[in-house]
């Protein structure tokens, strides 16, 4: 056991974990926190993704011990049913997903994708690594790769996420 | 996953000798390779020394022209660093084609050299695999072997290594520098850091017990074009069958490595003389002595079109 | 209420609400994480343990001993059951290999244990201290090699094994145009996203589970026959389902297990199937291999079809019905199937999304591209050529509705099908080789019974509850339309309770029957209700309006609230169907059009664009039902280009049982979809008018992908999933 201590959305938890905890059964477990969901627990499906000190990351294939001090936010750090975040209302108007599982973690990879286009960095897609940066379709649904829906919202994902970041932009 | 101790390590020397001096201790650093084979008990080490505190996370500039990339530079910012983008391109591309958004941001530039293979028949512990438990046999023999290497193998192991990185790093010779647990630092060629498999699959790199890396060196620019073209069915988000990192000269000399085939980067420096004659030159002294199974035959066409396609293209 | 006649003129009709494309309304909930999935309930009840599923590490044979000790002695470790000590044990009607093996080992990855613990790290580790040694037995596991001793199954939910009408091979031999091709379809798995997941609680001899299942009546009679209790002493909830595809239409190992793990660890204990192990342990979608032979008259005509299909199973285990579409959808007078059914020992194969016709339209549709192509006729006039509106089988029999013409015309209108180059290899964009393919889509429409509750509140709120689930086709949505249409009050008034056994029961979600289905039989409650709030009014029910939340008969005028003054107003009914699913035959139609990118020297595959066009009775939510169709599109990419579990014939298992090697499409593959319904209502269907979309839409998409991918380049290949290693070596430069 060890004990461990980081914020999640904005709420500081102190927590005595088996070593073996990953940062996903922290949240889902200990926390209750299961807006993030657990699609394969190997990295291979982005239901997991959290992001943390601003960064979206698998949160399965890390552990919550190496998380001190670290700042978390999940899903429900990003909105409430009755107050959504743009994303997550734009994910309900344009349909971007069927049965929900895959949800959240796309949903946290597209606010982690908004802010690395905006930070200049690139994708496998982008033509020229040393031009601006534009956020085009395919830049999108290569940014997006990580984050499978098996229900296969994805023409509708890219929708929600574009009008995003139109708006923001 | 079997029960672990655990600490952070705080200086390259000390996690060094920690991990000499604890019984079956590992790194861990992005643990995006590592945690997933604990989960399966593939890795089962007994005391984890967590690195990431330690302050090799910088790019500098070294005295002859070059980089030197810390061993805990996140595979997003290496991609992303300026200087990388503008004079070592095929390593930006190489790490932009390789896994996904949120496991780039994670993985590590030593983790990714580090990688263990994808082999199906290593992922599933009920079934033969002399890198997981030499004696036992290798299952992909005579099994499903379409991603496995056409050359370099064994009898023991026909595994790739899964790193695009690396075979980016392959042409651009880079030096991977560590430190032993005696805190002796040494210098590794690329060329020489991964093994090809012989009977001893389980040993993949050079590196000796506790040796941790602390920092990869990019050689001053060579200029060139600079390409990394990776072959997948999958459009993202998945392993190469097959991919040709190249840096092609103005005369039409130039350096190839490729990925996919091997149980390491592939490169056969002989073979580069070949270039200004053309992919097909290349590709037959870079995989004269293959050996491909019937499912992977293919690899040795698809390497040639593939050499073919980026030469075509750098060349304008 | 009996539907036996063809709709007449209903509450739907007036399409206030029905129609629409309205946003899910649990949408909000889904989008914030605040959904409850199975494995996530810590609020119904405390002290939950976690179990850890081991799968047999052999295909076929025994299990010669098992040693607990060191697993027993393990940290935190409550419980251990298997074979062994777990009772005696039924099996379920609709399980075929036994959910927990042992001795015998039916197939790879067969649950042989489950360690119950404190926490899932203590679970996890002492499942591996676990020793079982096997005794290995000789399995059989090539579908090719097992062709020859494969035996016509009994008649199954696809058809009888054999079919014939007219003269068939006489036709065929006389026919100036043959074609007589083979295809193969490999296994195929259904990779929803959340595992198979439950909690299992046990109160006394009464069993409650928190599970993810598609047909609720079906998992609590199952369950209950499994351990051997009465069917009243289960409790099933599934409110919210992360995915199914057909994977979770059955009882499975997950929550049989968490309710042995439970009675043994006597704490609710919660299970989640590792995903390295869902490929082998739960159901998949069968391989097949298909031999179709179409004779044809110069001008296109069809003369003979015959279409033979084999697959394997465990035993117990159905066929692929992959012939059932080619006895509906081309004319002919002369026809033919078969479906042979080989005995296999990989894991059992059942239902996965459009079973039968996604296996069988991934032939078919190739060969009617390459017959087109023998008469020189352009594929899209070949399909209309031999439409027909009635069945080929029994002319009599007409479709109910059928616009697969119109579906193809307004399609190559749309897509710019004019534009093809009929002659392979000619388009170049860059490196790009440019094809475009075309396909039907056909699936049938079932009818079954589906029941439901409704309650009016003295809010004048109304409250659906049915055992129906929702896997993300928008059954929440749909059923608060149909109720919120049917009692005259907006959408926010209603309220949608889903997915419990303790609820009226429903057709379940699968076979694309549920929406239509299951607000059918919501309609059938809402008609009872309205009597029932008619009568308390004094009102003539036939004449009472209900509009605007209010209840009007002539001068009369009275609010829901108000009607429901004195106490709740509760109505439970179903809708149970006569002989018009007999008299006609109800079935789907569309078409769909690709358009693929292959890379000129490295054959990778890349679709660019996709057009499906659909007609399936009148469409309750425009908005859900596209998302349906387009992530059937989706799936049929997957099948095209991907999708396939590779049989280890050695060592008898699925050797790529993770969801990195097994591949499915990811957001890169997928391009804009573009997806339009024609106008079509089928009183024939139900009240509704309504049929199923969700199957449809992957039905004939793998086909037109590969008859674009051969449009391109000019080479035909016929096994799936279409990979660049078929390609290269015949590649046209």
């Amino acid at each position: 056991m060890t004990r461990v201590s980081f914020d999640v959305n904005g709420e500081t938890h102190q927590l005595e974990l088996d070593t073996r905890t990953t940062l996903l059964d922290a949240l889902r477990e200990h926390l209750h926190l299961t807006g993030t969901k657990k699609g394969c627990d190997h990295g291979q499906c982005g239901a997991c993704t959290v992001i943390v000190d601003g960064r979206r990351i698998n949160s399965c294939l890390t552990l919550a011990v190496m998380h001190h001090g670290d700042e978390i936010t999940t899903i429900e750090g990003l909105g409430t049913p009755d107050g959504l975040h743009p994303l997550q209302a734009a994910f309900v108007e344009h349909d971007g997903y069927q049965c929900g599982y895959c949800t959240p973690g796309q949903i946290c990879s597209a606010v982690g994708v908004l802010a690395e286009v905006k930070a200049g960095i690139p994708s496998h897609v982008t033509a020229d690594l040393n031009a601006p940066l534009r956020l085009t379709n395919a830049e999108l649904r290569e940014r997006m790769s990580g984050n499978i829906c098996r229900c296969g919202a994805y023409s509708n994902i890219a929708e929600a996420i574009s009008e995003v970041a139109g708006r923001s932009a | 996953m079997r029960s672990f101790s655990y600490e952070r390590a705080t200086s390259p020397g000390a996690a060094a000798a920690a991990a000499a001096g604890t019984a079956n201790a590992k790194f861990i650093a992005g643990g995006t390779n590592l945690l997933d084979l604990m989960k399966l008990e593939i890795e089962t080490p007994a005391h984890l020394i967590d690195v990431n505190g330690l302050a090799l996370d910088r790019i500098d500039e070294t005295a002859d022209g070059g980089l030197r990339i810390g061993a805990l530079v996140r595979n997003t910012d290496l991609a992303a660093d300026r200087r990388v983008r503008r004079d070592y391109a095929v390593l930006s591309r190489a790490l932009l084609a390789g896994a996904s958004g949120q496991l780039r941001n994670k993985a590590t530039t030593a983790g990714n050299l580090l990688q263990r293979t994808r082999c199906p028949y290593f992922y599933d512990a009920n079934l033969p695999c002399n890198k997981r438990k030499p004696g036992s046999g290798c299952a992909a023999i005579g099994g499903f072997s379409r991603q496995h290497a056409v050359i370099g193998a064994s009898e023991a192991c026909i595994a790739t290594h899964p790193s695009d990185m690396a075979v980016a790093m392959r042409v651009l010779d880079v030096v991977v520098e560590t430190v032993r647990p005696d805190g002796a630092t040494r210098s590794i060629p690329i060329a020489d850091l991964h093994r090809l498999p012989g009977d001893s699959p389980e040993i993949e790199t050079t590196l000796q017990p506790g040796e941790l890396i602390t920092a990869v060196a990019l050689p001053k620019p060579v200029g060139g074009t600079q390409a990394y073209r990776k072959v997948r069915d999958r459009a993202s988000y998945a392993f190469a069958l097959v991919s040709v990192a190249a840096i092609v000269q103005g005369d039409g000399t130039g350096r190839v490595a490729l990925g996919g085939v091997a149980h390491k980067p592939w490169r056969v420096e002989a073979a580069e003389s070949e270039l200004p004659r053309g992919a097909k030159a290349v590709t037959a002294r870079l995989l004269a002595d293959a050996k491909p199974t019937k499912d992977n035959a293919y690899k040795l066409p698809l390497a040639e079109r593939t050499l073919a396609a980026v030469l075509r293209e750098a060349r304008g | 209420m009996r539907f036996e006649h063809p709709a007449t003129f209903n509450p739907i009709d007036q399409l206030k609400v029905i129609g629409h494309p309205t946003s899910r309304i649990e949408g909000p909930l889904k989008t914030t994480g605040t959904a409850p999935y199975a494995y996530e309930r810590h609020d119904v009840v405390p002290n939950q343990a976690y179990g850890y599923v081991i799968g047999s590490a052999i295909g076929k044979g025994r299990i010669a001993a098992i040693d607990l000790e060191a697993a027993k002695g393990a940290p935190g470790v409550l419980a251990i059951v298997t074979a062994e000590n777990a009772g005696k044990l039924g099996k379920g009607e609709r399980n075929a290999a036994p959910l927990l093996g042992g001795p015998e080992i039916a197939h790879y990855h067969q649950a042989v244990a489950i360690v119950v613990a404190g926490t899932f790290e203590q679970a996890r580790a002492a499942a591996q201290l676990v020793r079982i040694d096997y005794a290995k037995g000789d399995g059989r596991f090539d579908l090719a090699a097992g062709r020859d001793e494969a035996i016509a199954p009994h008649p199954s939910f696809g058809g009888p094994a054999d079919t014939a009408v007219g003269d068939f091979a006489a036709a065929f031999a006389a026919a100036p145009v043959q074609l007589d091709a083979t295809y193969a379809t490999p296994d195929q798995s259904h990779a929803m996203m959340e595992p198979h997941a439950s909690i299992a609680a046990w109160d006394g001899d009464k069993l409650t589970v928190w599970t993810s299942n598609q047909m609720i009546a079906w998992g609590a009679e199952d369950m209950a026959k499994t351990l051997g209790i009465p069917r009243d002493n289960v409790r099933l909830v599934s409110p919210y389902i992360g995915g199914g595809f057909g994977g979770k239409l059955f009882l499975r190992a997950d929550v049989l297990l968490a309710a042995l793990g439970a009675r043994a660890a006597r704490r609710p204990v919660k299970v989640a199937l590792q995903r390295p192990l869902m490929f082998n342990n739960t159901t998949h979608r069968p391989a097949t291999i298909q031999r179709i032979r179409i004779g044809a008259e110069r001008d296109g005509r069809i003369t003979a079809i015959g279409h033979e299909s084999w697959s394997g199973n465990v035993s117990g285990g159905e066929p692929e019905t992959a012939v059932s579409q080619t006895r509906l959808l081309y004319a002919g007078a002369n026809r033919m199937t078969a479906t042979r059914l080989a005995a296999l020992d990989l894991p059992e194969g059942n239902a996965m999304r459009a079973p039968g016709e996604a296996s069988g339209m991934m032939a078919l549709e190739i060969a009617i591209d390459e017959l087109a192509d023998k008469l020189g006729i352009d594929p899209v006039a070949l399909r209309i050529a031999n439409d027909t509106q009635v069945d080929p089988e029994h002319p009599q029999r007409k479709f109910s509705q059928r616009q697969l013409v119109q579906c193809l015309n307004e399609g190559a209108a749309r897509f710019g099908w004019s534009k093809r180059n009929p002659k392979p290899s000619q388009v170049r964009d860059g490196r790009w080789l440019i094809g475009m393919g075309v396909a039907a889509a056909f699936r049938n429409n079932l009818v079954t019974k589906s029941a439901a509750r409704v309650r009016l509140d003295r809010q004048g709120r109304v409250t659906v509850e049915t055992d129906m689930t929702d896997i993300g086709t928008g059954s929440y949505t749909i059923i608060a339309q149909t109720a919120a249409e049917m009692m005259g009050v907006p959408l926010e008034e209603v309220s949608v309770r889903l997915g419990d056994s303790d609820f009226p029961v429903s057709c379940g979600s699968g076979g694309q029957w549920g929406g239509n289905n299951s607000t059918a039989g919501v309609y059938a409650a809402c008609v009872k209700l309205r009597e029932a709030i008619a009568q308390k009014l004094g009102f003539n029910s036939a004449e009472a309006v209900f509009a605007d939340g209010v209840v009007r008969s002539g001068n009369r005028s009275v609010s829901l609230a108000q009607a429901a003054a004195g106490g709740d107003l509760v109505a439970e009914d179903a809708i149970e169907y006569g002989d018009l699913a007999k008299t006609y035959q109800q079935s789907t139609f569309g078409a769909h059009f690709v358009e693929v990118g292959v890379d000129a020297d490295t054959a990778e595959i890349r679709v660019r664009r996709m057009l499906a066009v659909c007609a399936a009775g009148r469409i309750l939510n425009p908005k859900a039902a596209r998302s349906q169709v387009i992530g059937a599109m989706t799936m049929g990419v997957g099948a095209a280009l991907m999708e396939d579990l590779v049989v280890d014939k050695r060592h008898g298992l699925f050797i790529n049982h993770d969801l990195a090697a097994y591949e499915v499409p990811v957001h890169a593959d997928i391009p804009h979809q573009d997806m339009i319904f024609l106008d079509e209502t089928d009183p024939i269907s139900s009240p509704m008018k309504a049929k199923g979309v969700a199957e449809l839409g992957i039905c004939g998409v793998a086909a037109a992908v590969a008859n674009a991918v051969h449009n391109a380049t000019g080479v035909r290949v016929r096994d799936y999933p279409i990979t660049l290693d078929k390609l290269i070596a015949a590649m046209p430069v």
